[in-house]
C-alpha cells in the first residue's frame, strides 16, 4: 500500500500517555503500538479509559503527557487522515435532519474529495463500501428507519469510504444483532486481508476473537496485560468452540488458515 | 399584480425571497446539530446591536451583525471550553443582550424602546435602499457558505467526532455555521423581526422533514416552503393591514401541520412500496388470520 510504512513498523504508537476529563486522571501513562497489518483488540471494564485511549489518537481528547504517533507522524502533525477510518461508538450519528445512508456514508469520503466535491470516483467508492457492509439496497433510505445493527455498518461503511490503511472502531459490536456481527465480523476481515491494520475496543472478544493477533487490557487507566488475547471463558472455552489462534510472534502476524 | 409596481413593494418582495432562502438554508444545520433556537439567542444578542447602532447613529443592521458576531464567537467559546453549566452562560448572553439593547436604545439621544419595534417584530415598509444592499450583501454570503459548503457542513452536523477524523477544520466550520447564522438574523431582522426570525430558521426545516428521506430533499423543501410563506406573507400585507412577520411565521406553522397530516399515509405507503419491493408481506403472516383483516374475536 504505501512504501512509508514498512511491515512491521507502527501505525499508532502512543508513549506514556496520560489524559483527563476534568479533573479525574483517566490515562495513566499507557503505551500502547499497533504495528502494519496487525490487529489489535483494546479490552478492559466501563471506565478502564479504553475509549478515552481510542480518542486521544484522533484528537477528540487532548493528552496531558507522552506521545501519540500515527503513521510515525507527531498527531498534532499529522494531516493525511484519509488513511484513516474512524468507527465512533453508536451514539452520535443521527443528527436532527433526515439523512439517507449514502449521504451519511459520503462523509466518509470527504477526507479524499478537493473542496468537498464528490466526483464519480468518490461516488463509486461509496457504492463499493456499502456493498462490503450489505446495505446497497438501502443506499436510499433515512437513516433512521435502519436497525442498531445495519446503523453499525452503515458507520463502518462511512469509515470505509475513503479506502484507509488503518481502522480504529470504538465498540462496533454494542447492540449489534447477530446477523450483522457476522456481516460486521466479515467485513473486517476482508480489510485484515487487504493490508488493514485495526485498533477494536471490545468490551468482550466476541465473534471477532479470531481475527485478533494482540489484546491490550486496560484498568484504571493503566495497561495491565499486553500480549496474547486473554484466556477464553464461557462458550468460548467449550469444547468444540472454534478457536483457532496461532500466536506465533508480534512482529510477523500469521495469515493463513487465520483469516479463511 | 399591481403590488410590483410600488418601490417599496419591490424592495420588501426582494427582501422577503432573501430571507425566506437563508434563514431555512442555515437553520437545517441548526437543527441538524440540534441548536434551533440558537438563532433565538443571536436574535437577543442582535438587539444590543441595534441599540448602539442608534447611540452612534451608525446603521443598525450592521451593527446588529457586528454584535451578534461577537455573541456568537462567545457562544462557541463556551461551547469548546465551558462544558458545565453552558446553558447559563448561553441564557445569559442572551438576557444580557436584550437587556443592553433596551438600555442602549434608551441612552440614545431621541431614543426610546419605540424605535426597537420594527427591530423586534420586523418592518418590511422601511426596508430603504441601503438596508436592501445590506441584505443582499449578507444574504449572497449566507448562501454561498450554505450550499458551497453543504458537505463539510453536514459532516461536522451530523457527527463532529466523525469529521475530525475526515480531516475537517472542525472548529473553524462550527465557527463558520455560527457566524453565517448571525448573518442570517441580521439580514431577516427588517422582515420578520429579531423575535420571530428563529421560527423561519426552524419550522421550515421541520415541516419539509415530515416528508422527507434525504438531507438534500429537506434542504429544498424547507427553502421552497421559507420563499412561499415570506412571499405570501408579504402580499398579504400589501392588501391587508397586518404585521407581516407574525403572518410569515404562522404561515410556516400551516405548512407544517399541511405536511405532518400528509406524512403518516406516506410514511405507510412508502413501508408497504418498501415491503413489496423486498419480496415481505408487508403484515406479519400469523396462522389462521388474513392479512389486513382486523383481528375478529379479542
Amino acid at each position: 500500500m504505501d512504501a512509508s510504512v514498512k511491515a512491521g513498523e507502527p501505525v499508532i504508537a502512543l508513549r506514556s500517555v496520560t489524559a483527563e476529563l476534568g479533573s479525574r486522571p483517566v490515562l495513566r501513562g499507557i503505551d500502547l503500538t499497533v504495528r502494519r497489518g496487525e490487529v489489535v483488540a483494546l479490552l478492559g471494564a466501563n471506565g478502564s479509559g479504553k475509549s478515552t485511549a481510542v480518542r486521544t489518537v484522533i484528537g477528540q481528547v487532548p493528552v496531558s503527557g507522552g506521545e501519540v504517533e500515527i503513521f510515525g507522524t507527531p498527531r498534532r502533525r499529522f494531516r493525511d487522515w484519509a488513511r484513516v477510518g474512524y468507527v465512533p461508538q453508536r451514539t452520535t450519528a443521527a443528527g436532527g435532519v433526515p439523512a439517507t445512508v449514502t449521504e451519511v456514508v459520503s462523509s466518509g469520503r470527504l477526507s479524499r474529495a478537493r473542496f468537498g466535491l464528490l466526483r464519480k470516483v468518490d461516488r463509486e467508492a461509496v457504492r463499493r463500501a456499502l456493498d462490503l457492509v450489505g446495505m446497497a439496497d438501502r443506499a436510499k433510505d433515512s437513516v433512521d428507519a435502519l436497525s442498531g445493527g445495519q446503523h453499525q455498518r452503515v458507520l463502518i461503511a462511512r469509515a470505509l469510504a475513503s479506502e484507509p490503511e488503518l481502522l480504529i472502531m470504538d465498540e462496533p459490536m454494542a447492540g449489534v444483532d447477530l446477523a450483522s456481527q457476522e456481516i460486521l465480523a466479515k467485513t473486517l476481515r476482508a480489510q485484515v486481508e487487504a493490508g488493514a491494520s485495526v485498533l477494536l475496543v471490545l468490551h468482550e472478544l466476541g465473534p471477532l476473537e479470531p481475527l485478533i493477533d494482540r489484546a491490550v487490557v486496560l484498568r484504571d487507566g493503566c495497561v495491565l496485560h499486553d500480549g496474547p488475547p486473554p484466556e477464553a471463558v464461557g462458550q468460548h472455552a467449550l469444547p468444540g468452540h472454534d478457536h483457532v489462534h496461532p500466536h506465533t510472534s508480534d512482529l510477523t502476524p500469521v495469515r493463513t488458515g487465520l483469516l479463511s | 399584480m399591481e403590488f410590483l409596481d410600488s418601490a417599496f413593494m419591490q424592495r420588501a418582495l426582494l427582501a422577503a425571497v432573501l430571507v425566506g432562502i437563508t434563514a431555512p438554508a442555515i437553520g437545517i444545520y441548526l437543527v441538524q446539530r440540534r441548536q434551533a433556537l440558537m438563532g433565538d439567542g443571536i436574535g437577543h444578542v442582535a438587539m444590543t446591536g441595534v441599540g448602539l447602532g442608534f447611540l452612534l447613529s451608525t446603521s443598525p443592521v450592521w451593527m446588529a451583525m457586528a454584535v451578534s458576531v461577537v455573541g456568537v464567537v462567545i457562544m462557541e467559546l463556551i461551547r469548546w471550553y465551558g462544558k458545565t453549566r453552558g446553558d447559563i452562560a448561553l441564557a445569559m448572553l442572551f438576557y444580557g443582550g436584550m437587556a443592553g439593547g433596551v438600555m442602549l436604545i434608551n441612552l440614545a439621544p431621541g431614543g426610546s424602546t419605540a424605535n426597537l419595534q420594527s427591530y423586534l417584530f420586523g418592518s418590511l415598509s422601511t426596508v430603504s435602499q441601503s438596508d436592501l444592499v445590506s441584505i443582499c450583501v449578507l444574504a449572497g454570503f449566507v448562501a454561498v457558505v450554505t450550499i458551497g459548503l453543504r458537505r463539510q457542513l453536514f459532516a461536522v452536523s451530523q457527527d463532529e467526532e466523525f469529521a475530525r477524523v475526515t480531516g475537517l477544520p472542525v472548529r473553524v466550520l462550527n465557527l463558520l455555521v455560527a457566524v453565517t447564522a448571525a448573518a442570517t438574523v441580521t439580514v431577516a431582522m427588517r422582515v420578520v423581526g429579531l423575535l420571530l426570525v428563529s421560527a423561519l430558521m426552524v419550522v421550515p426545516v421541520a415541516a419539509a422533514q415530515q416528508l422527507t428521506r434525504s438531507f438534500a430533499a429537506t434542504f429544498a423543501i424547507a427553502v421552497a416552503i421559507g420563499v412561499t410563506t415570506t412571499l405570501g406573507g408579504t402580499i398579504t400585507n400589501y392588501y391587508v393591514e397586518i404585521p407581516p412577520g407574525a403572518t410569515i411565521v404562522l404561515l410556516t406553522i400551516a405548512a407544517f401541520i399541511v405536511f405532518s397530516l400528509i406524512a403518516t399515509p406516506l410514511a405507510r405507503r412508502r413501508a408497504r412500496a418498501a415491503a413489496s419491493a423486498a419480496g415481505d408481506p408487508a403484515e406479519c403472516a400469523i396462522p389462521g388470520r388474513i392479512p389486513g383483516q382486523a383481528k375478529a374475536e379479542v
